[in-house]
C-alpha cells in the first residue's frame, strides 16, 4: 500500500474517523510524526545509528515548518539531555532521542532530568554496546538506567511508538518524571509498517499544552537544584517514588483516554495474549513478542495451553499486574534480549522478585537470546517453550542458541 | 577625551547570606554581574563553589531565577532555557552562564565550544579562581604555572602554563569576548552591559581571587585583583567579533613579583621561577599589544 488516505479492507487497523492518513514508515518516523502532533516546542539531539534518521526526519520538519519546534544540534548526547533538561525547566515541550552508547554518555543527566522534575520524553533505540562494536538490537542500554528515576517504556510495532511516545507526554507531565520510549534497533527503526496519523485536533484534545506549577520564570525567582542536606534530600526520593507508583494506575488510565479518542489501544501496563488459562507463560517485550504471538498460536492449535505475556513497561515495575497474571500460570519463561553479566536476563530479574512474595510460587525460567540483534526466529521460541514444559525446576539463565559452547537445548 | 564618571548601578539582587568564605571574588563578581543585568536575568550554574554560595535550598541569595545543572553542562543548559523562553514568546530574558574555571576549561569545554560554536544568545561568564576550589584546591588547566594547589604540591607545582581559554573562545568567532576583575567593577559593569545588548554568545573572564586556594588575606582580595591587572598578569582587555582588540584601561609596569607575593600558593617559588614568570608575562604582554594593532589594521580596511 502506499502513503495516503486509508486504503478499503485497512478500516479494521485504522479507523477512518480519527485517522488524517496512513503512513507506510519506519519506527523511526512514527516517532518523529508523533513529535510533530504533540507540538514539541525545543528539541535536541545527536545522531547515532539506528536513532539518525529520527535526527534527520526533525531536522527536515522543522526546516520545511511542519513542526514549529527549534531544534538545537548539539555537540554530544550529554549536551542534548542538558539541553532539554533546560527549556524543559522554562515550561517549555521537549524532546530528544538516542540510542546505546548515545544513552550511555547520557547517564548523569539523566538522574538529573528526574531528579529536577523534569517530564522529558526521549526515544531510546535499543541497540548493543560496545566493545566490540555492534549496531543491532539489544536493550541492554536502557535497561542500564533501570535506577535513574525514567519510566521506560517498550514498543512492539511502529504504530505503538507513535501512540507510546503520545502517551508519554501526558503520563510525564502528570507525574513531573521523564518518560523513555524504547524500540529495537533496526526490526522497528527502519522497518516500514503502515502507521495511522491520528487527527490534530483529536491529538490535541488528547494532550492539552504544558504548563507546570513551577519553572524558571523571572516573575516568581526560584533556585532550582540546590544543595539539599540530609534532612531534605530523603523526602525528594520519597515522592519520585510515590510518583512513580502513580504511573501504575496512570499509564492504563491513559491509555483508556487515548482509546476513547483516537480509538487505538495496545495495552496498559502488560498486554496479555491467551494468558487466562495458560499453562505455560512466555514473558517478553519489544519486537520478541510479535514473534511470540505466531508459535503461542501453534502451541494452542496443538492443544498446548501457552499464554502470552508482553511486557509493555517495565519501571515502574508492575508488581501486581504481574503477580496476577504470571501468577496464574505453572511455569514461565522470560525472553530476554539483555544481560545482567554475573546475574541473569534482567526482565526475567525483576519478574521473580515480583512472585516472591505470592503463596504458590510458578517455576520460572530465565532465557537469554538475541543479543547484539541475533535473530529470535519462531523456532527459537518454540525451543523456548519446549524447555520449559520439560523443565523440572527453574534456571536463572538460560543461553539460546550460542554458536559454540552450546547447550543442550 | 575627559573620563567619565561612571556610577555602580545602585540595584542590589544579591540579597545578602551566601556562603561564601570571606574575601571571596567570586562572590563579588555575582553582585557586580546582577547589578549590570537587572531583574531580567535568569542564571545557570553548574557544579563549582557557586552552587554552594547561592545558599542550600530552598535559600538563594541571588533573587533572579537561578537553575543548578551538572557539572559540565552550564553553556548548553543556558541554551536550553533560552531556547524554552523564545519558544515561549520571551526574547528579552538574559540567560547568564555562570561557572568556574574548572567548568569551563575543563571539563564544560566542550558544551561551551558547542554553544559558541552555534552562537547561542547566552553571557557565558567564568569565575576564574585558577583551581577546583569547591573540592578542595585541585589544579585545573587555569591553574598558573608554578603554583601550589593539593594536587601539585611544592614539589612538583603546575609545571605547565595557564590555558588561554579568551583565545580559544576568539577561535570560535563570537561577537564578545572579555577579561575583567573585581578590582575595577566599573570596567565589569560596562563590559556586562555591552554583553546584555549584543545578540549571540558573549565570554567574560573574570578574575576571581579565592583566599584559601590562593592561601591569601581575605582584605587583600582586591588589592591582589589589582595587582593582577597591572602587573599584566591578567590585562584587561575584551575583543568584539573576533578580532577587535581593545586595552579596557592603562596598565601599570608593576612586577610580577608584587602580585605574587602576597599568595602563599607561590611561596616556594625562586627568584630565577619568578624571573621566569616576569619574562614570560611580558612576552604575552607583547603578543597582545600585536593583536591589538592587527585589529586596528583590519577594522581600518
Ligand atoms: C562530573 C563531575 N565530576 C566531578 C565533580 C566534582 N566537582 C564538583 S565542583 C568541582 C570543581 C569545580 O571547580 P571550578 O569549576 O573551578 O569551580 P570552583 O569550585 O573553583 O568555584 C569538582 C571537581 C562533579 N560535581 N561532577
Ligand atoms: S573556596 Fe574560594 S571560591 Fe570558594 S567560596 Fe571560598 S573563597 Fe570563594
Ligand atoms: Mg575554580
Amino acid at each position: 500500500m502506499e502513503n495516503g488516505v486509508i486504503t478499503a479492507g485497512l478500516e479494521k487497523y485504522f479507523n477512518p474517523e480519527t485517522t488524517e492518513e496512513v503512513k507506510v514508515t519506519e519506527g523511526t518516523h512514527a516517532a518523529s510524526y508523533a513529535v510533530g502532533l504533540a507540538r514539541v516546542k525545543v528539541i535536541s539531539a545527536y545522531p547515532i545509528t539506528p536513532q539518525t534518521s529520527i535526527v534527520e526526519k526533525l531536522s527536515e520538519m522543522c526546516a520545511s515548518g511542519e513542526i514549529d519546534a527549534e531544534f538545537i544540534k548539539v555537540e554530544s548526547e550529554h549536551s542534548a539531555m542538558a539541553c532539554v533538561i533546560g527549556s524543559e525547566s522554562t515550561g517549555a515541550r521537549s524532546f530528544t532521542a538516542t540510542s546505546s552508547q548515545g544513552l550511555a554518555l547520557m547517564h548523569e543527566e539523566l538522574h538529573w532530568a528526574a531528579g529536577a522534575r523534569l517530564p522529558v520524553v526521549m526515544v531510546n533505540v535499543n541497540r548493543a554496546l560496545g566493545a566490540p562494536w555492534n549496531i543491532w538490537a539489544d536493550q541492554s542500554d536502557s535497561l542500564a538506567q533501570r535506577d535513574t528515576g525514567w519510566v521506560q517504556l517498550y514498543a512492539e510495532s511502529n504504530q505503538e511508538v507513535l501512540d507510546m511516545v503520545l502517551q508519554a507526554y501526558r503520563l510525564a507531565e502528570e507525574i513531573m518524571l521523564p518518560v523513555m520510549v524504547n524500540m529495537d534497533a533496526f526490526f522497528l527503526s527502519h522497518t516500514t509498517e503502515p502507521v495511522a496519523i491520528p487527527k490534530q485536533h483529536l491529538v490535541d484534545q488528547f494532550l492539552p499544552g504544558y504548563n507546570p506549577k513551577f519553572k524558571m520564570d523571572i516573575k516568581d525567582p526560584r533556585a532550582f537544584g540546590g544543595l539539599a542536606t540530609p534532612d531534605r534530600y530523603m523526602e525528594l526520593r520519597y515522592n519520585i517514588q510515590k510518583s512513580m507508583e502513580g504511573a501504575l494506575d496512570l499509564i492504563p488510565k491513559i491509555a483508556d483516554e487515548y482509546d476513547a479518542i483516537i480509538k487505538r489501544h495496545h495495552g496498559g501496563l502488560v498486554e496479555e495474549y491467551l494468558t487466562e488459562d495458560a499453562e505455560y507463560l512466555l514473558v517478553t517485550s519489544g519486537t520478541i513478542t510479535g514473534t511470540s504471538r505466531i508459535v503461542v498460536d501453534a502451541f494452542r492449535n496443538k492443544g498446548i495451553k501457552v499464554g502470552l505475556l508482553k511486557m509493555r513497561v517495565f519501571r515502574p515495575f508492575p508488581v501486581k499486574v504481574v503477580q496476577e497474571s504470571a501468577g496464574r500460570a505453572k511455569k514461565i519463561a522470560v525472553i530476554d534480549r539483555n544481560i545482567s553479566f554475573g546475574q541473569s536476563g534482567i526482565f526475567f530479574n525483576e519478574l521473580k522478585s515480583a512472585l516472591y512474595n505470592l503463596e504458590t510460587r510458578p517455576l520460572i525460567n530465565g532465557y537469554v537470546a538475541g543479543l547484539g540483534g541475533r535473530d529470535v526466529t519462531p523456532s527459537t521460541i518454540e525451543k523456548v517453550i519446549n524447555h520449559l514444559i520439560a523443565a523440572e525446576k527453574g534456571e536463572d539463565l538460560i543461553w539460546m542458541e550460542l554458536n559454540y559452547e552450546s547447550d543442550e537445548i | 577625551m575627559s573620563q567619565m564618571k561612571f556610577e555602580i548601578p545602585k540595584i542590589e539582587l544579591m540579597k545578602s547570606g551566601h556562603v561564601a568564605c570571606p574575601g571571596c571574588g567570586a562572590s563579588m563578581a555575582m553582585r557586580y554581574a546582577l547589578k549590570a543585568l537587572g531583574q531580567n536575568t535568569m542564571i545557570v550554574i553548574p557544579a563549582c563553589c557557586w552552587a554552594i554560595i547561592d545558599g542550600p535550598s530552598p535559600c538563594s541569595v541571588n533573587g533572579v531565577p537561578v537553575f543548578h545543572t551538572a557539572f559540565e553542562t552550564a553553556a548548553i543548559t543556558a541554551t536550553g532555557i533560552k531556547a524554552g523562553l523564545s519558544r515561549q514568546g520571551d526574547n528579552d530574558t538574559t540567560v547568564m552562564a555562570w561557572a568556574g574555571d574548572g567548568g569551563t576549561f575543563d571539563i564544560g569545554l566542550q558544551a561551551l565550544s558547542g554553544a559558541a560554536e552555534r552562537n547561542e544568545d547566552i553571557i557565558y561568564v567564568c569565575y576564574d579562581n585558577e583551581a577546583y576550589m569547591n573540592t578542595g584546591i585541585q589544579r585545573s588547566s587555569a591553574t598558573p604555572w608554578g603554583a601550589w594547589t593539593t594536587t601539585t604540591p611544592t614539589k612538583t607545582p603546575k609545571s605547565r602554563p595557564k590555558k588561554n581559554i579568551i583565545d580559544i573562545l576568539l577561535a570560535h568567532h563570537i561577537p564578545y569576548v572579555a577579561t575583567a576583575s573585581v578590582a575595577y567593577p566599573d570596567d565589569f559593569i560596562r563590559k556586562m552591559k555591552k554583553a546584555k545588548s549584543i545578540r549571540g554568545m558573549k565570554f567574560i573572564q573574570i578574575l576571581s581571587p579565592c583566599p584559601p586556594g590562593w592561601k591569601s588575606a581575605p582584605e587583600q582580595s582586591v588589592h591582589i585583583s589589582r595587582l593582577a591587572v597591572n602587573s599584566k598578569v591578567f590585562p584587561l582587555y575584551e575583543v568584539e567579533d573576533g578580532y577587535r582588540y581593545k586595552i579596557s584601561l592603562n596598565h601599570k609596569n608593576i612586577p610580577v613579583e608584587e602580585y605574587l607575593k602576597h599568595q602563599g600558593r607561590f611561596k616556594h617559588l625562586s627568584k630565577e621561577q619568578i624571573k621566569q614568570i616576569q619574562v614570560d608575562t611580558d612576552t604575552k604582554w607583547e603578543v597582545l599589544m600585536k593583536k591589538v594593532e592587527m585589529g586596528e589594521l583590519f577594522s581600518e580596511n
